[in-house]
């Protein structure tokens, strides 16, 4: 079962080498470049260092791992099938955001929910108040802009 | 002075009713995360899996593509090693556990698991190569051993008794080869 | 010897306090002023004990007494003095014992204020100060004990305790194992007591809040009582969280000031809720209205600043940041417990009593505004807290852990972020109470479009992403409408009373420095808005390996791989030192020195970047790795950072800002009473 799972990216992987062979001889398959490898790594977290991505984690576990994708790559592998095989044989806990099934559907539900219902209290909280009590309304007369604004920041400053 | 403050506003507001639900929301909210935290201290004060307990099933899925469930080890002594290549103090003890695993091997009553924690298999075959271990080992897919046995790091090994019952746990490498037999040999008789 | 001292003087300093919340308890039941005084002597008689204590363990750790195990832990030979003493904040337990200090050098010094006003509030300031001390003081005593010895026994491992077993001699190591090396930065001996100073001087306002609470005296005495603490502790947490960011940058070599780390999450909770709080207590100053907002606010404050310092300490979370696994989590969580239970019961029990004494009137008026901008902060408080608990959450669910990483952050703060921004322009435009619609157009509708100038330029200048164009009006709008509160305030006074224009402004300043220091933190935070979109949106980076004489580029810069050298220091590192050369547009700009610095004693390397700081951006080169024969070739990381330097312009003017506020008048008490006409009640007329 599990020889079968390796197996069948690398046939894949083979024949797909094999037509792009055949279909243009003279280009060279490029070694991958180190920000190729960085660009996937960058997403990717290694759960020797916690919360530290893996482009930038300095442990020797971390080393290997970009040398993976350095090597996944030049097998042919695009970004999708080699954070897949990360998430595989590491689990879950490497990608950066939760992927979003089961109860990891919370963590995107939630918090919009929470401020939703934020925005509702606060919108009942101002219906129940603006019963516009007689004295607060505003004075209709038009003064000069900037004698108002004076007006404005005087009264503002006194009150401390 | 608060008093007149509750005069004044009498005529111009009237008190904002606390809903009750309000109240029971809040208390349901935070009574919750405390049981979260609680349940989360718990299981970081536990630190690996208590010895006594029963282990509950897992399957390991060697190198060579075989799989593994402890269930179908009853009856034998499993010596769980978790390592990775990239962990220089489990060299310390790699060619000790080989050692130990070709004297049990023969009598049959022990059999000897590597769980190869986040590690990456070219890397891992060359290490075993290089200290000529002999007995099954397997990656930890998805993490999942590492994270039902709760282990800090590698090496960790965990020796669970004929009854799937965990007797024995080492934290860092074994002292050398003698350590190695002076853990398994009380469980044979048993 | 001087072990003994400390750990005795601690002991008694755990009496004292136990004593105090007696005594003062016992005070207010009889109504006898006698004890609550003595209770006061209690609180203040915390701070020299726990000073004698904090002085002993930096006697220990200065003179070397490795046979004490702290000591042993963070401190070695080879370290200079004052790292020895900033090692008493190294590790877990000296850590606690600077806590306390600082939380007693706070209590004792609110407890000198005079308190004819306001006796009431006393005796219950002191029972949660004191009662808070003595949580952490059985921490310190009975679980991390920082004065405990190795001693060793005739059979058996060595032991640590603090009295010696049986039989037992003390064991003195030649050396110690030598401080943290991520944590011997500069930064990173300032940033953790900024952070500690920030999270205990939170512990005023709340204890404040908690008296109204007790005594129902729900008016906003206890507000203005604690206006400068909460201002004082909030400029520390700021201080704090920046200085952290410039810690990252430097030491930690990953190319950024901030990664969404559950510890650093843990430290900016509370500073959202502070901020929140300093807005929102003004509505109640002027209106008196949101007093359950405020005192929510205040709680739920104090409570993250524990949670924060539980999740950092229980093990509970896995984290760069999170001390060892350590015995003092549940005990932790007895006190989290309580905290949060008896606050919330005394809110709910004083509930009704909170009554505004006012409405709102309009959407438009500064209030209405003010609270859009208290939804938006809690709004980024429940992004953080459920991206912090629910890991935490799935895997006591599911026993898979999983990484709630900086996208789900990013993408889920930034607009909140950009809202705040536009409220910040918007606010100031707005009047009290009785702003509408057409009044606040009026006022926003010539800022708003003077403010296109920016997104327009940077248009010009090949500017395509429309969140950085968002970001450049935003901030334009702010500095524009903030810059002209200043201009329209001073050109008033200049016309009405003859004063020249920046004597008016100094005035204005002064006449309400809470206002106009305000507005200076907002220009900082603009400020630092312009470092952060410019990294976040346009930050590259690029990695290479370089034989000598090599180059590579990023942008408008090469460098050029010129050397390596390797070699041991004294203060036991081993040092990898490229030197580079750095062209712009073909230009040679100067040399850079990334290197990496290994650490013998705990086996830790470090990657130091070489960085070329402008305002216009930072060129920030990584030494990743290198070949054994240096001349064979070099791996460098390079990142290009575009307008990263604002964003620590802006953490300075936003300090400064911060000063201005907070700064002490004469006699706040005297004048605050004078300020008043006679006959004039503030806040409720």
């Amino acid at each position: 079962m599990k020889r079968l799972f390796y197996s069948i990216p690398i046939m894949m992987t083979a024949a797909l080498m094999a037509f792009r062979l055949g279909q243009a001889q003279s280009t060279l398959p490029q070694p991958p470049t180190d920000d190729q490898v960085n660009a996937i790594a960058k997403e990717l977290y290694c759960p020797v260092c916690e919360n530290i991505p893996l482009d930038v984690c300095g442990t020797q576990a971390c080393a290997q791992w970009r040398e993976l994708i350095r090597e996944k790559l030049s097998q042919g592998w695009n970004e999708a099938q080699i954070k897949q095989y990360f998430v595989d044989q590491y689990g879950d806990r490497v990608l950066a955001t939760p992927p979003a099934r089961g109860l990891n559907w919370l963590v995107y539900i939630i918090p919009p929910v929470a401020i939703l219902a934020g925005v509702y209290i606060l919108y009942r909280a101002f219906q129940s108040w603006k019963q516009p009590a007689p004295e607060a309304l505003p004075q209709e007369t038009q003064p000069s802009y900037s004698d108002e604004y004076v007006m404005r920041l005087e009264e503002e400053l006194r009150k401390r | 002075m608060e008093h007149t403050s509750s005069q004044v506003s009498d005529s111009s507001a009237e008190a904002r009713k606390r809903p009750r639900w309000g109240g029971i929301l809040v208390w349901a909210g935070v009574l919750g995360l405390l049981a979260i935290l609680a349940l989360g201290l718990r299981r970081a004060q536990q630190g690996p899996i208590t010895v006594g307990d029963k282990v509950p099933n897992f399957s390991l899925t060697t190198f060579e593509g075989e799989t593994i469930n402890l269930t179908d080890l009853k009856g034998k002594v499993v010596v769980l090693n978790f390592w990775a290549s990239w962990c220089k103090p489990c060299e310390q003890e790699a060619a000790d556990l080989e050692a130990a695993w070709r004297y049990y091997q023969p009598g049959g009553e022990v059999i000897f698991l590597g769980v190869d924690y986040v590690d990456t298999e070219p890397e891992a075959r060359a290490y075993l190569e290089k200290f000529g271990i002999t007995y099954p080992n397997g990656p930890d897919l998805g993490t999942r051993i590492s994270q039902q046995f709760r282990i800090q790091g590698v090496p960790e090994t965990y020796i669970i008794d004929k009854n799937n019952v965990l007797r024995s746990v080492q934290i860092g490498p074994y002292r050398g080869y003698e350590h190695i037999r002076s853990t398994i040999d009380p469980l044979l008789g048993e | 010897m001087v072990a003994n001292l400390g750990y005795g003087a601690l002991f008694i300093t755990f009496l004292v306090s136990l004593y105090g919340v007696g005594a003062a308890v016992y005070g207010v039941r009889k109504n006898a002023p006698a004890w609550v005084d003595s209770a006061r002597n209690a609180m203040l008689l915390t701070f020299p004990l726990l000073t004698l204590a904090a002085f002993s363990l930096i006697y220990l750790l200065v003179n070397g007494h490795y046979e004490v195990e702290f000591v042993a832990s963070v401190t070695s030979d080879s370290m200079p003095t004052y790292l020895k003493v900033t090692a008493l904040w190294g590790g877990q337990a000296g850590s606690l014992v600077f806590w306390v200090w600082l939380m007693s050098a706070f209590a004792s010094a609110v407890t000198l204020r005079k308190w004819e006003r306001d006796r009431e509030f006393l005796p219950w300031v002191i029972v949660v100060s004191l009662a808070t001390l003595a949580f952490f003081l059985v921490m310190i005593i009975f679980f991390e004990n920082p004065f405990a010895r190795i001693w060793s026994v005739p059979l058996g491992n060595p032991v640590v305790a603090m009295f010696p077993p049986a039989g037992a001699q003390l064991l003195t190591q030649a050396d110690g194992r030598g401080l943290n090396p991520l944590l011997r930065h500069p930064g990173m001996i300032i940033h953790p007591p900024m952070l500690y100073l920030g999270f205990v001087s939170f512990v005023i306002p709340y204890a404040f809040a908690i008296a109204a609470l007790v005594t129902g005296r729900t008016d906003d005495r206890w507000i203005r009582i604690t206006r400068r603490w909460t201002l004082i502790a909030w400029l520390f947490l700021s201080l704090g969280l920046i200085l952290g960011g410039r810690w990252a940058y430097d030491v930690l070599g990953w190319g950024g000031y901030w990664g969404w780390d559950p510890v650093e999450i843990a430290a900016f909770m509370p500073w959202l809720t502070g901020t929140a709080f300093l807005h929102s207590v003004m509505i109640q100053e002027k209106r008196g209205m949101l007093k359950h907002w405020n005192m929510v606010l205040i709680i739920l404050t104090y409570d993250l600043v524990i949670f924060g310092t539980f999740l950092t300490r229980s093990g509970v979370l896995s984290s760069v940041h999170a001390f060892a696994q350590s015995a003092i989590g549940p005990l932790f969580f007895v006190f989290i417990g309580l905290t949060f239970i008896t606050s919330i019961s005394l809110l709910l029990y004083r509930w009704n009593d909170l009554k505004a004494e006012a409405h709102m009137t309009s959407l438009f008026s500064r209030e209405a505004l003010f609270l859009l901008n208290n939804l938006l902060f809690i709004a980024i408080l429940v992004v953080c807290f459920w991206g912090v608990i629910f890991p935490l959450i799935s895997e006591l669910a599911t026993g898979q852990k999983v990484t709630v990483g900086p996208p789900f952050y990013e993408r889920a703060t930034a607009p909140l972020f950009a809202g705040l921004l536009l409220l910040m322009g918007i606010a100031p435009l707005a009047a009290w109470r009785h702003s509408t619609f057409q009044t606040l157009g009026k006022a926003a509708w010539k800022p708003s479009l003077i403010s296109f100038v920016t997104p327009v330029y940077a248009l010009a200048a090949g500017v395509r992403e429309f969140p950085a164009l968002l970001g450049f009006w935003l901030v334009s709008f702010v500095v524009f409408v903030t810059l002209s509160e200043y201009w329209r305030g001073a050109l008033a006074r200049h016309k009405k009373s003859n004063e020249s224009l920046p004597v008016a402004l100094w005035r204005l300043i002064g006449r309400n420095r809470r206002r106009y220091g305000g507005y200076v933190i907002h220009l900082g935070v603009v400020l630092m808005a312009i470092g952060i979109i410019g990294i976040e949106l346009f930050q590259t980076e690029t990695q290479g390996t370089l034989a000598q004489g090599e180059q590579m580029s990023l942008g408008k810069y090469s460098i050029s791989f010129d050397s390596l050298a390797v070699f041991d220091t004294k203060d036991g590192r081993n040092v990898a030192r490229a030197v580079v050369s750095v062209y712009k547009d073909g230009r040679y700009v100067g040399e850079l020195h990334p290197r990496r610095d290994f650490y013998y004693e705990s086996q830790q390397p470090m990657t130091i970047p070489g960085v070329r700081s402008t305002m216009e951006d930072d060129f920030y080169v990584l030494l990743v790795d290198w070949q054994p024969v240096s001349t064979a070739g070099a791996t460098f990381k390079i990142y290009h950072n575009p307008l990263v330097n604002w964003l620590w312009l802006g953490g300075l003017v936003f300090i400064l800002g911060t000063l201005i506020a907070a700064w002490p008048d004469k006699d706040p008490e005297s004048v605050a009473v004078q300020a008043r006409p006679s006959g004039y009640a503030p806040a409720r007329a």
